[in-house]
Parts: C-alpha cells; sequence; structure tokens
C-alpha cells in the first residue's frame, strides 16, 4: 500500500504540536508577566501630578510628620488628603512664586480643589480602614514602602489580594512598636518574628479572625 | 394550627408549590421566547468578552481635597444630625446620619417624645424622597420655568391690591400645621390681610373631638380599643406602643401583663397584637360600645341589633374593664364616629381612669384641621369669594372628598397658588407651582404630639430650586428676602432669650428638642387668629356636632347588610395619603398582614367573596352614593363580613411616574358624610382579572411550628411550653465539624410578644443595606429583596382568626444547610458565627437558596440597580456593597455595624459592650422586640432573653441550630372568652 503521508509529514506535525504547545505556554507566561508588571499593577511607576509634589523633600529633608497632611489616618477609613489650605500653611511664605506651585495658588485662590492622581487604589469591594492598622502596628513603610525616598510618590507593592493576606495570615511578620508605626526605614531590634509575636498579643490582634472573607468585604 | 393564607387554609396544589419550590415556575427564564441557536450565540459572545474584561489597567482616579479644611467633615467618618420629620403635621424627631454631606439613613432620636429613639416605615423611608427624581424642580407659572424673583414681583404686583382690600378674596389652604415659626408668619398675614382665611384640612389624620386624650399604657390592667390602632399610624404611635409593650414582656413578674380587646372591622397592627379581637362591622360598633358601656355600669343606651355573640363578649370585657376601676382604659379610634367618642370618655370616667390611665392636657394647638373647613372654602370658591388661592403642600383635587368636587370650584378661583413636593393633580390645575423643600434640606420647627418643639434643620442644600412654606409667607409679608434661616431663627431668639441664645440654639439643634418650658409656652401660637369661622376646637360644641350629625350617618349606619355592603376608608398603611406615592421603598414593603404591595384592594372577608363569588384579584366595580371605582379584591381573614375596606393613596394621576397609575382611587368613593364609613356600598363582579402583588405566600416554609403561642395560664403551668419538641426529634449529632468562637459570638432574639408587625425593620434594612426594589412585575415573579420580612400568620377559623406576625431575618445557622451546597465557597462561616456571602465568589447557582429552609436568602435576578436616577446614589450606604446580577445576598446581621464597632473599640483597647451595637433592624424597632449581641458575654441582653424559657429555635427539630432564635408569645386571655382552648390548638 503506498504511504498515505508524506515522510516529512511527521516533522511537521510534531513541530506544529510542540510549536502551538510552546506558544501556548509563551502566551501564558507572557500574560503573568504582564500582569505582574508596572505596566499593570503600577507598582514602582511614578505618577504624574499636577503640582510635583515630593514626599522626599518633605519626609526626609524636612521631616514634616506624615499626620500633618494625612490627618486622618490613625482614626478613619481614609488616611486624609491636606486641603489646600494645608500646603498654604508653609507655601505662602516659602516659595510664593515658584511656577511649580502655581496649581496650589490658584486653587487657594479660586476655591477649587487641586486634582491628584490616585497613587494606590483598592477596589470598591474592599473596605479598608487606616485607623485600624496604624493602631495595630502595621507602619505606614510596611504598605507604602520607603516614601522618604521618592521624588515623585508611586505604588510599592501591588496590593492585591494575596498580598493582603501575607499580612492577615501572619501578622507576626510585619508588625512594629506602635511608637515605630512613622518611622522610615525602621528594621527591627533582634528577631522580627519574636517582637512580633509578643506584639500581636500585647496589642490583643484577633489573628484567626483576620481572614475571614468579611474583615474586609461585606 | 396555624395557617398563612387561604391557600394553605385549604391546602390548595398553588400552595404546595410555594412550599416546595424556592423559586415560582419561570423565575429564572426569559419572558420572551428565546431559542436555543440565539442563546448560543450569546452566550458565545458573552464568553469570548467576558475574556476581555480582564485585559483592562487599573482605571485611573483622581482625589480632589478641600481646599479649606472642613472640622467634622472627614471621608469615611459618617456624621449624625438631629431633625425632625413633620408627618400629618406633627414632629417625630430624628438623628440622620450623612456620610460626606448626603443623608442616608434616618434614625430615632431617643430624646424626643415621639420616637423614643426609634422609627417608624414612613421615618425610615422619608430619605428616599430627599433624593426622589420625580419631585418637582422648578417654579412653573403656566408653561414657563422662571426664577423666584420673577415669583415675588408677580405676587408683589398681585397682593397691592389685595392689601387694599384688606385681604377679601385670599385664601390659604394647609394642612396640619404645628410650626411655631410657619403659624406665627401665618399670624402676621393674617394681621396684615384682616379679611384673608387660612383653613386646614388632612384627608388621612382622624382625631377624636374635644381636647384629645393622652393615654398611660404603661399603667392600665386591661385595655380596649375600639377601632383604635394605637400602635401604628398617629403622632404618638411609638411612645403609645412601647409603653404598651411594656406591660407584654413576659419574663419573671407574669402579673404584670395587661389585657388587650380590640374591637374592629379590618385588620390592623393593634388587632395583631390583641388577646382577644372582636370582629366588628363599623355600623355595629357604636353598638358595641353601647353594650361595653351598659356592662361597665354607666348607661350606654340601646343595643338591639348587635349579634349576640358580640353582645355576650360586650358584656364579659365591660366586667372586666369594671373590675380593674383605675387601671383599666378604653381607646376609641380617631376614625370613630362623636358616640363612641363620648362613650369611651365616659367610660373612662366612670372606671376612675382619667388622671390615672387616661389624661387631658391641654396642648398647644396650632390649626387645627378639618373637613368643615375645607367645605367652608369650597363654598366660598363656589360662590365666586375666593380671588387668590395659595395650596400649601396639600393635593386637594386628588383627595378632598368627591362630593366637594373641588376641582370644579377651584376652576373660578383666578389666582392659584401651589406649593408642594410634587407637580401633582393640583398644582396641574394651578397657575403657579413653587416646589416644596423637602424636610432635610430645609431650616423649619414642628411640634410633636404632646407640643414639644424641634428644630427641623437642613442635611443638605436643596437640591432644586424649592422653597418652604415660611418663605413662601414672607413674599405676602412683603418681605421676600427672609430666608427659612433667619425666620426661624428670629422666632425661637425671642423665646429663648437674648443672652444665652446662641448657647441654647446650638443644645437646641445638637439635641433635637428644645427645654420643655420653652416647648409648652405656647402664648404666641394660641393667639393665632387661624380659620376663626371654623368650630373652634372645643369638646362641647364638637360634640353637639357630633350629635346632630348622628341622625344623619346613625340611621343609614344601623341599618342592616340588605341595605348593601359597608365600605370603610383608611389610610394605606405604607403610601399613606399618597403622600409617599413616590417612594418606591414604601411601595415595595408589604402591608402589614395583607402583605400587598404596591397597589391597593377591596379587603373583604371570605365568607363575602363567597357570597359575591370573587378571588383575590377579580376585578369588581364598588359603587358608593352614585360614584364608582374599578378594584381588584383581596380576601383577607379576619376582616368583617359584608364590609369593604378600601386603602386611601393610590390611583394617582399625577405626582410621579412611579405613583400614577398603580390601584384605584379609593378618594372618588369618599364624601363629606362618608369620611370613614358608609352603608350602601354595590359590589358587582366586571370579569376583569388581576394578579395581586402579594407577598405572603412567598417564603412559605415547611414544617408547622414557626410561631409558637400559648396562653398566660399554660406558661405559668409549664414555662417551657415552647421548647417542647415538635416534628423530628431533635438529634444533636451531625457530621459537621463543631466551630469555636474564642472572640466574638453574635446572635439575636426575637420577641414574638412585643413585635407589632409594623414593618419598620423591613425598611430600616432596605435602607441600611442598599437593598434593590423590584416592582411590581418583580413582586408578582417572587423576586422581592428584602433581607428581612415580616410573616403574617393566621389561627382559627376563617372569618374571626387570631392573627400573628413574626419577623423573618437569616437565622444564622450553626449547621448552615447553605453553606455546604455552594460549589464556590460564596458562602461560608465566619470566625464570630455569621453565615456570609462573599458577593465576588457567586456564580448564582442558587444551590443555597435551594438549601435554605427558612427561605431567608435573596438572588439578583438583575441588576436592579444599574440605570436608576442619579440622585438614588446618593442614598446608598457607602459602608455596604452594592450588588450586581446573578449574585446571591442575605442577611449579614449588619456585618458592616459589627466591624465599625469592633474597630472602634479595638481603637480604645476594649471589647464591645452590649447595647452599643445595634443591627439596623433593632435600631428601628419602636417595641425593641429584637435583641442582638454577643453570646460570649454573659451578661448580655441577648443571653438573658436566650434564658428565657420561652425562646425557641424556628423549625429546630432541622438540627440546624440557629442563633436567631424566637420568644414564644404568651397571649393573656380572659378565661371565660377563651375561644383557643375550645379550638385547643397551642399544640
Amino acid at each position: 500500500m503506498a504511504q498515505l503521508f508524506h515522510p516529512r509529514a511527521d516533522a511537521f506535525l510534531k513541530i506544529v504540536v510542540v510549536g502551538g504547545l510552546g506558544l501556548i505556554f509563551l502566551l501564558i507566561v507572557a500574560s503573568v508577566k504582564l500582569y505582574n508588571s508596572g505596566y499593570y499593577t503600577r507598582v514602582g511607576v511614578p505618577i504624574e501630578q499636577p503640582v510635583p509634589f515630593s514626599h522626599q523633600h518633605h519626609v526626609s529633608g524636612l521631616g514634616i510628620d506624615c499626620r500633618y497632611c494625612h490627618n486622618t489616618v490613625e482614626q478613619a477609613d481614609f488616611a486624609g488628603m491636606p486641603a489646600t489650605h494645608t500646603c498654604m500653611s508653609c507655601h505662602s511664605q516659602i516659595w510664593v512664586t515658584s511656577d511649580m506651585l502655581k496649581p496650589v495658588r490658584a486653587s487657594y485662590q479660586t476655591d477649587r480643589p487641586i486634582h491628584w492622581q490616585r497613587v494606590t487604589k483598592l477596589p470598591d469591594f474592599v473596605f479598608f480602614n487606616h485607623g485600624i492598622h496604624v493602631q495595630n502596628g502595621v507602619a505606614c513603610e510596611t504598605c507604602h514602602g520607603r516614601i522618604d525616598e521618592m521624588p515623585l510618590t508611586w505604588k510599592a507593592h501591588n496590593m492585591t489580594m494575596g498580598w493582603c493576606l501575607n499580612c492577615h495570615r501572619d501578622p507576626a511578620r510585619y508588625i512594629r512598636p506602635r511608637n515605630a508605626v512613622f518611622a522610615m526605614g525602621w528594621s527591627p531590634p533582634g528577631d522580627q518574628h519574636t517582637l512580633g509575636a509578643r506584639l500581636v498579643k500585647e496589642y490583643n490582634i484577633p489573628v484567626g479572625r483576620l481572614t475571614d472573607c468579611s474583615t474586609c468585604h461585606r | 394550627m396555624f395557617w398563612r393564607g387561604l391557600e394553605e387554609a385549604a391546602g390548595t396544589a398553588a400552595f404546595r408549590e410555594y412550599l416546595e419550590r424556592e423559586f415560582p415556575r419561570g423565575a429564572s427564564e426569559w419572558g420572551s421566547g428565546l431559542d436555543r441557536r440565539q442563546f448560543l450565540k450569546l452566550m458565545g459572545a458573552s464568553m469570548a468578552l467576558a475574556g476581555l474584561t480582564g485585559c483592562v489597567r487599573e482605571p485611573e482616579e483622581e482625589i480632589l481635597p478641600y481646599v479649606h479644611p472642613t472640622a467634622a467633615l472627614d471621608p469615611g467618618r459618617p456624621l449624625y444630625f438631629a431633625t425632625a420629620m413633620p408627618f400629618g403635621g406633627y414632629g417625630r424627631g430624628v438623628l440622620v446620619v450623612s456620610h460626606m454631606g448626603r443623608p442616608t439613613k434616618v434614625e430615632g432620636n431617643p430624646d424626643h417624645p415621639a420616637s423614643l429613639g426609634t422609627t417608624d416605615p414612613f421615618m425610615q423611608a422619608s430619605v428616599l424622597t430627599l433624593y426622589d427624581p420625580e419631585r418637582s424642580q422648578v417654579i412653573r407659572n403656566g408653561e414657563a420655568v422662571v426664577t423666584w424673583d420673577r415669583f415675588v414681583s408677580f405676587m408683589g404686583g398681585a397682593l397691592r391690591s389685595m392689601r387694599a382690600r384688606r385681604g377679601a378674596g385670599l385664601r390659604i389652604l394647609t394642612g396640619n400645621i404645628t410650626s411655631p415659626s410657619l403659624l406665627e408668619q401665618l399670624g402676621r398675614i393674617q394681621a396684615a390681610y384682616p379679611e384673608a382665611r387660612v383653613h386646614a384640612y388632612e384627608p388621612a389624620y382622624s382625631e377624636e373631638p374635644g381636647t384629645p386624650a393622652r393615654y398611660q399604657f404603661d399603667r392600665a390592667d386591661v385595655i380596649l380599643s375600639l377601632d383604635s390602632d394605637f400602635v401604628y399610624g398617629i403622632p404618638a404611635s411609638i411612645p403609645y406602643a412601647r409603653a404598651y409593650m411594656s406591660r407584654r414582656l413576659v419574663r419573671e413578674d407574669r402579673a404584670a401583663v395587661n389585657r388587650l380587646y380590640v374591637a374592629e372591622s379590618s385588620p390592623s397592627n393593634t388587632g395583631v397584637i390583641a388577646d382577644h379581637r372582636f370582629v366588628v362591622r363599623p355600623s355595629q360598633m357604636r353598638l358595641f360600645a353601647r353594650a361595653v358601656a351598659n356592662s361597665v355600669g354607666g348607661n350606654g343606651g340601646v343595643t338591639g341589633g348587635l349579634d349576640a355573640r358580640l353582645q355576650r363578649a360586650a358584656e364579659i370585657v365591660g366586667r372586666d374593664l369594671a373590675a380593674h376601676r383605675g387601671s383599666s382604659l378604653v381607646v376609641a379610634g380617631g376614625r370613630q364616629v362623636a358616640e363612641v367618642h363620648a362613650l369611651a370618655r365616659s367610660m373612662n370616667e366612670a372606671l376612675g381612669n382619667v388622671g390615672r390611665t387616661v389624661t387631658y392636657p391641654s396642648t398647644p394647638q396650632g390649626l387645627t384641621p378639618s373637613m368643615d373647613s375645607l367645605r367652608q372654602l369650597v363654598a366660598e370658591m363656589a360662590a365666586g369669594h375666593v380671588e387668590q388661592l395659595v395650596i400649601l403642600g396639600r393635593n386637594p383635587v386628588y383627595d378632598a372628598p368627591a362630593d366637594l368636587e373641588f376641582l370644579k370650584h377651584l376652576k373660578r378661583v383666578p389666582l392659584r397658588i401651589h406649593m408642594g413636593l410634587y407637580e401633582d393633580e393640583t398644582s396641574e390645575h394651578c397657575q403657579w407651582h413653587i416646589p416644596e423643600s423637602h424636610y432635610l434640606e430645609s431650616w423649619g420647627d414642628v411640634r410633636a404630639f404632646d407640643g414639644t418643639a424641634s428644630i427641623i434643620q437642613p442635611l443638605i442644600a436643596p437640591l432644586y430650586d424649592s422653597h418652604t412654606a415660611a418663605e413662601l409667607c414672607t413674599v405676602f409679608l412683603g418681605d421676600p428676602a427672609r430666608t427659612a434661616y433667619e425666620i426661624v431663627r428670629a422666632y425661637w431668639q425671642e423665646r429663648l432669650g437674648e443672652e444665652s441664645f446662641e448657647a441654647a440654639w446650638q443644645e437646641a439643634l445638637r439635641k433635637g428638642v428644645l427645654p420643655e418650658q420653652v416647648s409648652s409656652t405656647g402664648s404666641a401660637e394660641t393667639a393665632v387668629p387661624v380659620d376663626s369661622t371654623a368650630a373652634p376646637r372645643d369638646s362641647t360644641t364638637r360634640s353637639q356636632r357630633g350629635q346632630a350629625e348622628a341622625p344623619r350617618n346613625g340611621t343609614a349606619q344601623e341599618e342592616g347588610p340588605g341595605q348593601g355592603l359597608e365600605i370603610q376608608f383608611k389610610p394605606d398603611p405604607t403610601v399613606w395619603d399618597g403622600s409617599f406615592s413616590s417612594n418606591p421603598w414604601l411601595q415595595e414593603l408589604p402591608k402589614p398582614i395583607t402583605t400587598l404591595t404596591w397597589t391597593n384592594a377591596a379587603l373583604i372577608a371570605p365568607a363575602t367573596a363567597e357570597e359575591y363569588d370573587v378571588q383575590n384579584g377579580d376585578i369588581v366595580e364598588l359603587a358608593f352614593r352614585g360614584r364608582s371605582v374599578e378594584a381588584p379584591v383581596l380576601v383577607l381573614p379576619g376582616q368583617a363580613p359584608d364590609t369593604v375596606t378600601v386603602h386611601l393613596g393610590y390611583g394617582r394621576e399625577r405626582g410621579g411616574r412611579l405613583a400614577a397609575g398603580l390601584g384605584f382611587n379609593a378618594y372618588a368613593l369618599r364624601t363629606t358624610d362618608a369620611l370613614w364609613f358608609g352603608t350602601g356600598l354595590q359590589m358587582r363582579k366586571t370579569g376583569g382579572h388581576i394578579e395581586m402583588p402579594v407577598t405572603q405566600q412567598h417564603h412559605t416554609m415547611e414544617g408547622g411550628d414557626q410561631v409558637r403561642v400559648g396562653t398566660l395560664e399554660e406558661f405559668e403551668e409549664n414555662p417551657a411550653f415552647a421548647q417542647e419538641v415538635i416534628g423530628l426529634p431533635l438529634v444533636n449529632e451531625t457530621l459537621y465539624p463543631e466551630y469555636s468562637y474564642p472572640g466574638y459570638k453574635w446572635g439575636m432574639a426575637i420577641d414574638l410578644n412585643t413585635c407589632i408587625g409594623c414593618n419598620a425593620c423591613v425598611v430600616a434594612c432596605q435602607a441600611e443595606n442598599n437593598i434593590p426594589v423590584v416592582g411590581i412585575e418583580g413582586v408578582r415573579r417572587q423576586r422581592e429583596m428584602h433581607w428581612i420580612r415580616v410573616d403574617a400568620y393566621y389561627e382559627g377559623d376563617l372569618d374571626e382568626p387570631d392573627l400573628y406576625v413574626e419577623p423573618v431575618p437569616c437565622m444564622h445557622c450553626e449547621k448552615a444547610p447553605c453553606e455546604v451546597v455552594c460549589p464556590v465557597g460564596a458562602t461560608v462561616h465566619d470566625s464570630e458565627g455569621l453565615n456570609l456571602m462573599v458577593y465576588n465568589r457567586c456564580i448564582g447557582t442558587r444551590y443555597c437558596s435551594n438549601n435554605c429552609p427558612y427561605k431567608v436568602r435573596r438572588f439578583n435576578f438583575f441588576d436592579y440597580t444599574a440605570g436608576k436616577p442619579e440622585t438614588y446614589r446618593m442614598v446608598r450606604n457607602p459602608e455596604v456593597t452594592v450588588r450586581s446580577r446573578g449574585v446571591m445576598e442575605k442577611c449579614t446581621y449588619c456585618i458592616q455595624r459589627i466591624a465599625a464597632h469592633k474597630i472602634l473599640a479595638e481603637e480604645e483597647d476594649r471589647r464591645v459592650r452590649d447595647g452599643e451595637l445595634e443591627t439596623a433592624c433593632q435600631q428601628a424597632c419602636p417595641t425593641e422586640a429584637i435583641v442582638f449581641g454577643d453570646l460570649n458575654d454573659e451578661t448580655s441582653r441577648v443571653n438573658r432573653l436566650k434564658q428565657s424559657p420561652l425562646n425557641y429555635a424556628m423549625l429546630g427539630d432541622l438540627n440546624t441550630q440557629p442563633r436567631t432564635t424566637y420568644l414564644a408569645r404568651v397571649t393573656n386571655p380572659n378565661p371565660q372568652l377563651d375561644r383557643r382552648k375550645e379550638v385547643g390548638s397551642t399544640e
């Protein structure tokens, strides 16, 4: 009986199968890479703002406390964004003619808010409260990174559910004494896990309960 | 044996279907014929597109902080403001929650006597009216939209000549007004235009003649209600319900339990809580009252024609009352004729109750609304004496008695000005319409039923170009620049004293009530010469008038059923007199007992239905005194035979797109000589039929023990009667793991003794949890979304059953049947014992709902919130997810409140205290029937209630171990009348 297929057909089939599978694999890898990339998550990507505000300058340069501007971070869901008035408490005295600060002065004069671009955002179905995190020793730095080293602000972590659960499953890995919450570049004196475990107990953190869906979703 | 409706009593196939199917047939099918091919195409396209949504980058968002910081306004922290809601003219104190400047939820004000910290459905739903997109938004002159200034300058011209004629021909028509500052304004108008007149009427409020009585229900051992629904709808219903229920807390002190007899013709909330409910036709009510009075020892009069059974009952009731001299109470309903009021009054006097359980305090009064006042106005309009008519907040074209022919005479008035929340039937025929401000966006003041004054303060700037009545008055006084704020402030500045005014004013705003001495010195108001031609509010003249009317009403009323049926008018339990027609929460709220939604009906007794061969939904023609309407029938066990009850407030033609076209207009049958009752109604079957949007059977549970009731005697014999095993024997063996709760362990107890079935909890839950409205068709398809429902149960025979109500939220079972069947883990058991939905995981299999024996789970068949008017988005609670299509949802025990209080407590390094955390339903409940708390706290109120012998678990034999349990109801029947004993149905 004559051969139905040309001898090369076998090779062709192999190439198609292997190549196809490889292509699918590459596609998956690429998707995952894209999903985790800065392009998609915006992690590490400085966000352009109407006023190029530098946390680096204000925090490490001038030593202004986080709470001077983010004044509700200890009590409310929302950390608080400074009113134009807060900016003007200094900038009515210094850099009063700076071009960079023009939008701030304009806002103050026209009574129209500055349109800041959001850097970190949680989905609407997540109910996050800053106050309780600060209260329980979750430092600014833990989630927002080295803000004091950011000339323009960027997102330090992807803030996905898996990332949140890292801490909610075992807060001892991250929490600090309350007095170090607003510190930048803090490192634990000794072993973090021993310190963390002690603080979890001291702050009455209900560890088992933190992984309930209802902790964040309701 | 308890039954939920006629279908169950008859055991029809339709009832079996309700019982066995979680969703009705076709609930999830598309209405239009969609063939398989088209379905596959659509699904394929959806699948392909679904993948794409994952490829979108996170959206960019902006943050817009304030320019100048606002001290109190922080994002994420709600604020509470005290104000007062005027309802039928009387104030009810409220605390309103404001999220970022948006009022979102109304709670009661504990310092206010008409609220006591709780609410009724109207207060709860009033916040939605604020955002109603159908409210009138612009000042209209004819067809033209004009400015306020244009109106003011027009009136300037019109009033110049009016002033010269001392106001002859100027008439103002209002509803009941108790606002001291507005009364002062009206008084000033009267002074400036001496010939002008103010007329006032209320279509739905019915007050007894003479000085209104104030009742001390907490001091009464035996109470007789003669058609008085004192726990619902009246200005003092909340404090009355609370005081009454303070004597129904069946705990250790059993002797303190009171006894309530109710005589009524149509089931009411008061009838539900009665120990004995007598079905008395309206025409027989006076005979019944006479018979009781005779038995008490007074001289009630002849009682010929009274049914023998009622005669016997009246005698026993009279003896019981007489045995409790000084601690008994006879209450006559506001709608009753003067004779019944006079009899109630004389019985209370004869029983020595005056000064003990009933008082007649003189409270500062404003306008006295009356139909006479309206009749007078119409007569003047007919005679052509009225040149300018200003209608403040009322809608007489729709709701005036039909025989006045208001519209015909209105057209004879040359200048007609209407102010109201809506462009309604009246505004259509007025040249000018001025939008009225909602109470949540205006300054003002109002008095409660007892005279307590409150300042109304706005929570938001007016959404539209609206004004208050006081502001409209300034136009007539030539001072149109004065704002409502200036008016009310100036008024109280005079009374609170100049020096300490600012502090007193701030305190009044903060507390929501003015100090008592200032409240009750009504010297300025009583001097208001309002409607001076109307009969003064004086008991002698009123009762004389009552007597004079008696022959006309009386002969008609005492005639037998040979003259046709008796008709009875009642304000609708949810949309009231029509004021809430455009409020979807109240429209969809099942009306107490009937569970009818979105429409009204001709309520008739089963016997009458049989006689006329009609069923639920059959359209009948009701002909009464030469006028007729077509109405659907609803058969209601407990309704008096040969009577028809119709609810006012439906059949609107205008007043919002939602309002128009629902139900039938009962006002079209109402005449001035039959405001509440009348005989000679003819009912005729037309052959039409509609499906009634009734929810009664929708969530029928299987098993016979949902409601447990015993008499006081049975309770004393066996305090744990409610815990006797019913159904399957209890087994505590389980295959499921035991949970441990080291932290909190939440639970709820619902006391069936104190629940009045008012539905305040249902609306409160809806407001708190962003629960959507599904519309009349949605209800017909059993898609209503309420997380808590109030079931009605009947017991006994069809014509005179006992009524029971039972609120049913999620039971939060320890061994929850819903949890184990979810294929995607979307319904989970949390570490504090709650069963919670994770909306994002839910794929809509509805297995959980099928497996729930309590039928408390609700499914979003559509995205009910999308596409709704923009303004409705403002009412949403930002603490709760707005659910979308295809997602199951249910009661969460207000998880957002639990979370907020846990965070608060944790920040203060303590546990949540008992009582500080209340669920929305609990907070709303006027009688504190719902108690929620931590079961791990030995001393918590909920724990104490659960230790009561009356505590039982609904469907406990299923071993679901529910967290929500009930306290069985203990009735206190008179042994001489105990019908329950004969039926022997307490099981």
